[in-house]
């Protein structure tokens, strides 16, 4: 009687050992993982800890000093400059919390999609507008809003504009740094829906940078803990956050406001 | 297809003094495809830890959880993840759901976990949802407005919306009325005709008798005092 298989699938983003310093002091040291094929994994730790350098490192914005970062088979830290940009065009995207980083602000928001499509050679203007189109209806943007700048969107509708703008391009790995950091809780909560929808439509893989451990137990399947630039504790999400067993994750735990 | 052995558990405070507790030794109990188990014990004495342990939601000590060939006690996350997704359900007491997600994709969302058609998971929801009494106009709404009762509802045609093997109901019928509760047991009776292997929490007495095959105390679980 066997109702479970063995899961047989390889990582699509095996990192081991990966260390960065700012000088003398610890970004992140020695943080090793394996993420699969659809899952998104949660970093939380508080301002410090290593997570956004973890993020950065491993999307290639900070080169890291040691460590290996394997994606889908291929050595990322030994590839050429070229090659990584390709990769973050392609296969790639970056959620950044603040979405002025993430969109040009002088562009209209179907241009802002539409502007990695063409990065990716896309050359019919038609179809570029008909997927940007698309793509902002599923981020519920109404599609009269295609030529606005993202300067007369609200913060959530920016939000989900970056949000349309990385994914037209069907990328596999997604990075997002507290994409939700900047919104009201009622913007929040409609984002988080949205997000979920997308990965599981999609199958994604998504690594997210979190304080809130609100937002990591309604969207991460698994979640790493980390302090002083060191992973203390991972796991299973709900685990994680029911049961902690490193004393830092029982501080951060017990520290939650109740509402 | 549930078989637990020589279970233990022990919670570390360690912003309490590393105050070590103990609260499971030797816990040991198995449930067959088509049975259902329910755990008895007073308040504390671990009937919800025993749970959470079984869903991976508490880490084990020691000892084993295997359910079909998974041992939860050993499996990477990933592993559990895929568990909760195809073989093993879990009706809480209480629902945890994204705001403003409307009833209806509240419970078809683990069939669309599954790949299930959208429109085939829509309609076993709406079968759930019309058979646990949640009137229609309200299928489109956020649960979280909703009364206790009305939760508890959504929650269990949720946990009943894939035919999961094996089932873990905490207090499935609590805060329910009459005839919602014979809805309940009744959703309880087929998945066993089914062979479901379930493990409940049931404080109402006349429903443990209606759907329980045995019961099991759990405070033989519990640890001796260090004489």
């Amino acid at each position: 009687m066997t109702f479970h298989q063995p899961v047989q699938d390889t990582p699509l983003l095996r990192v081991t050992g990966l260390t960065k310093h700012y000088g003398a002091r610890i970004g992140c040291a020695d943080v090793s993982f394996d993420l699969y094929p659809g899952e998104v994994l949660g970093i939380v730790g508080e301002s410090g800890s290593g997570k956004s350098t973890l993020l950065a490192s491993l999307a290639g914005h900070l080169r890291p000093e040691f460590g290996r970062i394997a994606y889908d088979g291929r050595d990322v830290l030994a590839m050429s400059e070229t090659e990584r940009r390709r990769l973050s065009r392609t296969d790639w995207a970056y959620v950044h919390q603040n979405p002025r980083d993430g969109l040009r602000m002088g562009v209209s928001a179907g241009g802002n999609v539409g502007e990695r499509l063409m990065a990716i050679g896309g050359r019919h203007y038609g179809d570029i507008r008909a997927k940007a189109t698309d793509w902002l209806g599923r981020v519920e943007i109404a599609a009269d809003r295609i030529d606005d700048r993202p300067s007369a969107f609200s913060g959530g509708m920016q939000q989900r504009l970056q949000i349309a703008r990385n994914l037209v391009t069907a990328p596999r790995l997604v990075f997002m740094d507290e994409p939700t950091g900047g919104l009201d809780v009622s913007v929040q909560a409609r984002l988080l829906d949205l997000l979920r929808g997308l990965v599981r439509d999609l199958g994604l893989s998504v690594i997210i940078v979190t304080h809130d451990l609100a937002v990591v137990r309604l969207l991460a399947d698994r979640l790493m803990v980390m302090k002083s630039g060191h992973v203390v504790e991972q796991g299973l999400t709900d685990q994680v956050l029911d049961d902690p067993q490193h004393a830092y994750t029982q501080l951060l735990v017990s520290s939650v406001l109740q509402v | 297809m549930i078989r637990i052995e020589n279970l233990s558990k022990t919670f570390t405070m360690h912003n309490q003094g590393g105050a070590i507790i103990p609260v499971m030794a030797g816990g040991a109990l198995q449930v067959a495809p088509g049975e259902c188990v329910g755990l008895i014990g007073q308040s504390g004495a671990g009937k919800s830890t025993l749970m959470r342990m079984v869903y991976g939601n508490y880490l084990a000590a020691s000892g084993r959880i295997m359910i079909g060939d998974l041992d939860v006690a050993q499996a990477a996350p990933r592993q559990i993840i895929r568990l909760r997704r195809e073989t093993l359900g879990y009706v809480s007491q209480f629902l945890r759901v994204v705001p403003r997600v409307p009833t209806i994709e509240v419970v078809a969302e683990p069939l669309l976990q599954l790949g299930v058609e959208p429109a085939a998971a829509r309609a076993r929801a709406a079968a759930l949802l019309a058979q646990l009494n949640i009137p229609e106009r309200l299928w489109s709404l956020s649960p979280t407005t909703f009364s206790g009762g009305e939760q508890q509802r959504v929650n269990i045609a949720r946990g009943f919306a894939h035919r999961y093997p094996a089932l873990l109901l905490d207090e499935p019928t609590a805060s329910l009325d009459a005839v919602n509760r014979a809805v309940v047991l009744d959703l309880i009776l087929e998945a066993k005709a089914r062979g479901a292997a379930i493990l409940g929490i049931f404080h109402d007495e006349a429903a443990r008798a209606t759907v329980c095959d045995r019961l099991i105390d759990v405070t033989g679980f519990m640890p001796k005092a260090a004489a």
